[in-house]
């Protein structure tokens, strides 16, 4: 089943045109790569799903429901969470008060209340816990490194139990040990039910993870399949090769 | 109509002196990322130069702008020091240093000047063209002639020196991409500090065309960098061209409303048109809109 | 520690209740009154500066506001000198925070620079309407408040003092409870970054708007009580352009974001502002102008941050000496082997 169906998506940026009638669906349950050269739009595509720009035409749906035009909150709440490349954590915030962000509370008077109630932060220290760095709870999140971060990027994102979490070029900028720790947390959460789509410059990590991959190209989606077969796709070469 | 065209012609000429002003503001939040609010007490400063070179030297306002305007461009380009310590994401803090530095400029005009209102004397300040077709007769100022051809000279020699200059590329380099240009080999420091020392020296030119038609003392600084900054905000920061539109549209708009309804409420409809950009147009006419960061 | 920090509170608390018994001389008095009345605003003016991360310098229109509506009311309604009037005070602060509720979804439309100087231009919006609106505020003329002659000699500044720390305390309270509040943390949240807040679901434009219009509320309710210590209200001392850079001094002094860091700058400056102003005010603006200018050079997060972090590096260093060689400090991830992933109580 088709959790997120994006439909002839365009969007340009003045004169350059990011992204062409893109048209790219994500079955649920999948660990789905995107991939492409630089320019080929997949950061947009991002940026348009989640909500953080406004799509000049087409259609985006999530579980069945329009989420088109949607404000990011709106899109975060609807069950999509997304990283960015260079991550986005609240630096002045320690680590543990940026896991309680995300946390999600119903009605005006819960605004009133602590920031964290009991039940609130033994999930945000589970979570830190998952990914190892509980250590660092009362840490400035400022001072973490660049692979804790993308760690505590990745653990708070989980706190408001997404159905989706878009990925944007997580292997970036850490080393192999990292890489493969979080494709294993990747795996865990994917055989717990959590779709993912990731973009990806590190082909083997797409290779290793992704059971599908898909390929855009001058903003528009030129291959998918099989890693293999994407791989060995002429038109994917050439995307990566020509001009 | 009458009391329409002569607000109109007023507006504009007013409109050249006050983008003067401004583009000075604009040009330096484009490339430094500041506000500088002291803009307003250094058009001030720039008119009291301009009195005490006339009072005491006997020198006429325009060739004193020979003295003035350099003077004032090398107190820019000292200022511009006081910001290279603060780091890049600590920028908005130097709005409050230019407050600062407003302060003291502010203080140091009191003691010398005291708060007595002065204004510029030539004899184009009395002296006034009548102009044909109006009844009661329309007499105008030559000074606001001279301001306004003042302006314009001033201003073209700024756009041929953005846009026709090694220098002017490398500044909107610059005002483009801080960082890019840092790569490039642009002294990013220097240009910064050469233009903060280019909007002193407008202001100060400014500051001779508005002393000469509005008495002053310190305190008028206030009223004049809130019109300077809804100007620039009308405008769209860091958009020269959107100063200058902002100046002339702006005081078109308050002086004729001055002229058919009442000057007290004029200087209202001043900001009223600031209040009305920011719910339509939050960037300014020209302005970049502040996206969402990806 | 948390013990001897209550106990500390409390006596201070104490101390300031008994201030105006122990120096019961005009002039001392006159100078405490300013120094809560600062100190009241900062704390307010710190919800939106401090913790959202938004500079407005221009909340002291709502100052001007709050002084006019209370002068207002007393003319119209013909409301006697004595202590009812301190009643009105919270009403004119609601007429104020009201006013706020518009003016701020207009300002919030922007962000960082261009906000700022919108706030500056609300001022002067505020202090040209004064001045123009002469059929409402009586112009430059000014309005006169009750005088309430009863309060004799050394007496008349008490009642004053006692309003204005009632104000403080309740500043305070509030400034607490943001702070430690899920609503607090979503400010600091957008003041970190604000995007990334709303992506995960903050609610971002009312916790902005609500920020700016508590300010706003506390601050009327401060010039309104100004406004019956002074007497009366012009444009000119109502929409003090001064008073705006002081809070804003004050704040950076102290530390913004912190919650006893805007009173520490109330403390430290406003008994020189009070010294200084009034027989010297060229020397004073240049002297402020050159310490606003030092304090953002050199301690840009303010004394009570900066104080924080000396305090923290140094607890850091002790806590290096007393660990044996052989063990490392904090165990940075990379460096660890593939860690073991703990996959009990997930629950996704």
């Amino acid at each position: 089943m088709s959790l997120l169906e994006v439909s002839n998506i365009s969007k340009s940026f003045g004169g350059i045109v990011a992204l062409n009638a893109c048209s790219i669906s994500v079955e649920q349950g999948s660990i789905t790569g995107l991939i492409g050269p630089n320019g080929s739009g997949k950061t947009t595509l991002f940026n348009v799903i989640t909500g953080y720009e406004r799509t000049d035409a087409g259609e985006i749906r999530f579980k069945g429901k329009p989420i088109t035009g949607l404000p990011p909150d709106k899109v975060f709440r609807a069950g999509i969470g997304r990283t960015f490349q260079l991550t986005r954590i609240f630096p002045r915030l320690t680590v543990l008060e940026n896991m309680h962000v995300a946390v999600q509370r119903h009605g005006t008077t819960s605004l009133l209340s602590r920031w964290s109630s009991s039940h609130e932060q033994r999930r945000a220290l589970e979570l830190l816990d998952f990914v190892g760095i509980t250590q660092l709870k009362d840490m400035p999140a400022g001072n973490l490194s660049y692979g804790q971060r993308k760690l505590l990027e990745f653990a708070f994102i989980l706190i408001a139990e997404p159905q989706m979490i878009l990925l944007d070029e997580p292997a970036g900028g850490i080393n192999p040990a990292m890489i493969e720790r979080l494709a294993g947390y990747i795996r865990i959460l994917n055989s717990r039910g959590l779709t993912f789509l990731i973009v990806e410059h590190n082909m083997e990590f797409v290779m290793s993870l992704c059971k599908h991959v898909m390929v855009m190209h001058r903003g528009t989606k030129i291959a998918e399949g099989e890693p293999e077969a994407v791989r060995s796709n002429p038109a994917v070469l050439d995307a990566y090769l020509g001009e | 109509m009458g009391p329409v065209i002569e607000g109109i012609i007023l507006g504009v000429l007013t409109g050249g002196v006050y983008a003067l002003m401004s583009s000075g503001l604009t040009l330096l939040f484009g490339v430094m990322d500041i506000i500088n609010i002291g803009q307003g007490i250094l058009v001030i400063l720039g008119a009291y130069l301009s009195y005490v070179l006339e009072q005491h030297l006997h020198i006429d306002l325009f060739p004193g702008l020979l003295i003035t305007m350099p003077v004032m461009f090398f107190l820019g380009w000292l200022i511009s020091f006081v910001f290279r310590p603060i780091k890049r994401d600590r920028m908005m803090l130097s709005v409050l240093v230019t407050f600062g530095i407003a302060l003291i400029i502010e203080g140091v005009l009191n003691l010398i000047f005291t708060a007595n209102i002065v204004s510029l004397q030539a004899w184009y300040i009395t002296a006034s063209i009548p102009l044909p077709g109006f009844s009661p007769p329309f007499y105008l100022p030559y000074i606001y002639v001279f301001g306004f051809a003042l302006a314009v000279v001033l201003l073209a020699g700024l756009y041929i020196l953005v846009y026709r200059t090694d220098f002017g590329r490398s500044l909107r380099a610059s005002m483009q991409n801080r960082t890019a240009a840092e790569l490039v080999g642009i002294d990013v420091e220097g240009i910064s500090s050469i233009t903060f020392g280019i909007g002193v020296a407008l202001a100060a030119a400014g500051g001779m065309a508005f002393g000469a038609t509005n008495g002053f003392d310190a305190n008028s600084a206030y009223d004049l960098i809130s019109r300077l900054l809804a100007i620039i905000v009308f405008g769209g920061m860091g958009s020269l061209s959107g100063a200058l539109i902002a100046s002339v549209s702006m005081l078109v708009i308050e002086d004729v409303v001055a002229q058919i309804w009442d000057p007290h409420w004029a200087t209202l409809v001043f900001f009223v048109l600031l209040v009305i950009i920011l719910v339509l147009r939050p960037q300014g006419l020209l302005g970049k809109v502040e996206g969402r960061k990806q | 520690m948390r013990i001897f920090k209550v106990v500390a509170l409390l006596a201070l608390l104490a101390f300031a209740i008994a201030f105006p018994l122990l120096f019961p001389n005009g002039e001392v008095t006159s100078i405490a009154f300013f120094t809560l009345l600062f100190a009241a605003m900062v704390t307010a003016w710190n919800v939106l500066a401090g913790y959202a991360g938004y500079l407005s310098l221009g909340h002291i229109v709502f100052f001007g506001i709050g002084a006019y509506a209370l002068a207002l009311i007393c003319k119209h309604w013909n409301v006697p000198a004595g202590y009812g009037i301190f009643l009105l005070v919270p009403v004119s602060g609601l007429i104020a925070a009201l006013i706020a509720i518009p003016t701020g979804w207009v300002a919030l439309r922007v962000r960082r620079h261009t906000f700022i100087v919108i706030t500056i231009a609300l001022f002067f919006i505020g202090q040209l309407l004064a001045e123009n609106m002469t059929s409402v505020t009586n112009g430059t003329t000014g309005l006169d408040l009750p005088f309430p002659g009863s309060w004799g000699g050394q007496f008349f500044n008490i009642p004053f003092y006692y309003a204005i720390l009632i104000l403080l305390l309740i500043a305070i309270a509030v400034s607490w409870w943001v702070r430690h509040s899920k609503y607090g943390l979503g400010l600091l949240a957008i003041r970190d970054d604000e995007d990334r807040a709303l992506g995960l679901g903050v609610k971002t434009e009312i916790s902005k708007l609500s920020a700016f219009v508590i300010a706003a509320l506390i601050i009327g309710m401060a010039g309104a009580i100004w406004a019956y210590f002074i007497g009366a209200v012009y444009p000119a001392s109502a929409f003090d352009p001064t008073f705006d850079i002081t809070m804003a001094l004050m704040g950076f002094l102290g530390g913004i974001g912190t919650i006893a860091g805007p009173i520490l700058g109330a403390l430290l400056l406003e008994p020189f502002h009070q010294y200084l102003a009034a027989d010297y005010p060229d020397l004073y603006l240049v002297l402020y102008g050159a310490l606003l200018v030092l304090v953002l050079l050199l301690l840009p997060r303010g004394i009570l941050p900066t104080l924080q972090d000396y305090w923290r590096k140094y607890q850091a260093q002790r806590q290096r000496i007393r660990i044996d060689n052989d063990v490392v400090i904090s165990s940075l991830p990379e460096q660890d082997e593939p860690a073991k992933i703990k996959t009990e109580g997930i629950n996704l």
